[in-house]
């Protein structure tokens, strides 16, 4: 296994002072899933956003550490953002499907680094949605307003967004915590397919999603990392009490 | 104690009620007045020579039409200089000001919009029209154009501060999905962010321009008052004379119940009808975009 993305030392305060991270070091692995869990201002998503530099568009009082993917810092000031940003893409919570069809929703990414060959385009769409596990359910509406699709499907449709730019990290933040059962087991079920071609790194909605989908586990508390290991051994036989505490339910 | 309670409540909220329905009261009794003093026009001057090129009043000329040309081409002119000018702020305030400058330049533009206009037109007679009169080398700088300027200047702050409202609305969701994708700044502000305001920047073109159509005083000192018609672009350079600045000079000479007086309230009229268009069309689009939000919502 590779190691496509190593963070060492990372610390992270906002101007407000609220959300941080604190000295987080660890090293995550391609072709992977690896679940990054832990109580609501644990740093998971602040986590996520310095990975794609989305960060930069809050305010940040300090941050220090470094984040090499590829063997490159991507934290350097003089890293191309944009290019980071198609290389690692990112899926959030709430879907947001920009007010267009969703034909134009998938090829909006493309369509800004410059590709106009319709061909193209038309089997990235193609591609993008059957990876997305959508294909069936919407071939035949392509040129409808993509808000008109249900949150599930919607939330599909940006995962099938992020796939066209064909990233090589796919970063996904409780992408089904507004998502009923059988549209979460879908997105599920397309992750599985999902870390065959790329490494992919989700912050689930609940510990048992991070037990079904997890590879490697990160629990965060506080803005601390606590503890980082295979999934299926630190969720039957985690090592710090207070991992074990958090998946056995006495807090959170 | 309860039974005084209960008739404190009853008191106040009759009383809000009241105020509520004299503003609809108030704005009926006005445009009752404005019928009552201006249609007399329709059977003492006929249509033809209403819709004539020729204001001379004192000699019984009663055409309208420069002046309504008057106003448009007035109108128009801020319109073209406020909107680029005053939709461009209202991006830079809301996207790419840090939030320094943006607590700095919004409280400024608010601050704009209260300036009165008549020191607004000072300023267009003393400093803006010598300047263009020179500039341009204009026979004189009393022009339509100098009023565009001015209202221009006047209609921004209300279009800024209505459509960087619009701007600041968008969900940031909507930013990020764009940035995430590897969208530019500019390409983000272009074809997302503003394409989601759009309903409520249309909203702040419309109350910019009524803003600008109804407004007096700055236009009457400024564009020379000069009842031609304007046929042309050309005619942006020279003197016109707009409806709201001939009631505000002829009103007070006028002689009270004759024809003159009557024209005056008939321009009244249409200035009514115009800006009632504008807000309506205005209103209507809002009330779209609303629907449309809670569609998106539910």
């Amino acid at each position: 296994m590779v190691d496509k993305i190593i963070i060492e030392n990372l610390s992270l305060q906002y101007s407000d002072g609220t959300e941080s991270l604190r000295g987080v070091s660890m090293e995550i692995r391609q072709n992977a899933v690896t679940v990054l869990f832990g109580p609501a201002g644990g740093g998971k998503s602040t986590l996520l956003r310095c990975l794609n530099r989305l960060n930069d568009l809050t305010e940040v009082k300090a941050s220090s550490g470094r984040i090499l993917i590829d063997g490159e810092n991507i934290l350097d000031p003089k890293t191309d953002v944009i290019a980071l940003r198609r290389k690692v893409g990112m899926v959030f919570a709430r879907p947001v499907t920009l007010p267009m069809s969703i034909r134009e929703n998938i090829i909006y990414g493309l369509e800004l680094m410059g590709e106009k060959r319709k061909s193209k385009l038309d089997e990235a769409v193609e591609r993008s949605l059957k990876l997305s596990a959508i294909w069936d359910e919407i071939k035949d509406r392509l040129d409808e307003p993509a808000i008109a699709l249900s949150g599930g499907q919607q939330q599909r449709v940006c995962l099938a967004r992020v796939l066209a730019l064909q990233p090589e990290i796919v970063l996904l933040d409780e992408p089904t915590s507004g998502l009923d059962p059988i549209s979460t087991g879908k997105v599920e079920a397309a992750l599985l397919e999902l870390k065959k071609e790329y490494t992919v790194i989700l912050v689930p909605h609940s510990v048992q999603q991070a037990a079904r989908t997890a590879d490697h586990a990160a629990f965060f508390l506080t803005g601390e990392l606590i503890e980082y290991g295979d999934g299926k051994t630190l969720f039957t036989n985690p090592k710090q009490k207070k991992t074990e505490d958090y998946v056995m339910g006495r807090f959170g | 104690m309860e039974k005084s309670l209960s008739w404190r409540e009853f008191i106040i909220t009759r009383l809000i009620q009241a105020s509520g329905y004299s503003a609809i009261l108030f704005v009926a009794l006005i445009f009752f007045f404005l019928l009552r003093e201006g249609l007399p026009t329709l059977s003492e001057v006929d249509a033809s020579s209403l819709l004539n090129f020729r204001w001379y009043p004192i000699e019984s000329y009663f055409g309208i039409l420069p002046l309504i040309t008057g106003s448009l081409v007035v109108t128009l002119g801020a319109a073209l200089i406020a909107v680029p000018f005053g939709i461009g702020t209202a991006v830079y305030i809301s996207e790419i000001a840090p939030r320094w400058m943006r607590e700095i330049l919004k409280p400024l533009v608010e601050l704009l919009g209260g300036l009165p206009s008549v020191v607004l037109g000072f300023l267009g007679i003393l400093v803006l029209s010598p300047f263009l009169r020179v500039f341009l080398d204009l026979p004189t700088g009393l022009t339509a154009f100098t009023g565009s300027l001015l209202l221009g200047g006047i209609a921004v702050p209300t279009v800024v501060s209505v459509a960087e409202d619009a701007l600041d609305s968008v969900p940031r969701a909507y930013r990020e999905g764009a940035w995430a994708l590897g969208a530019t700044k500019w390409q983000t502000i272009w074809r997302v962010t503003l394409p989601a305001a759009k309903s409520g920047v249309l909203t702040a073109v419309m109350l910019g321009v009524g803003r600008a159509i109804g407004e007096t005083m700055t236009v009457m000192m400024v564009t020379g008052n000069a009842p031609v018609l304007a046929t042309s672009l050309g005619s942006l350079f020279s003197p016109v004379r707009t409806m709201t600045a001939t009631i505000a000079a002829e009103m007070g000479e006028v002689a009270n119940g004759s024809t003159h007086y009557h024209v005056l309230f008939f321009i009244g009229m249409v200035l009514f009808i115009i800006s009632l268009v504008v807000n309506v069309i205005a209103s209507s689009v809002v009330f779209r975009a609303k629907k449309r939000a809670e569609r998106i919502l539910s």
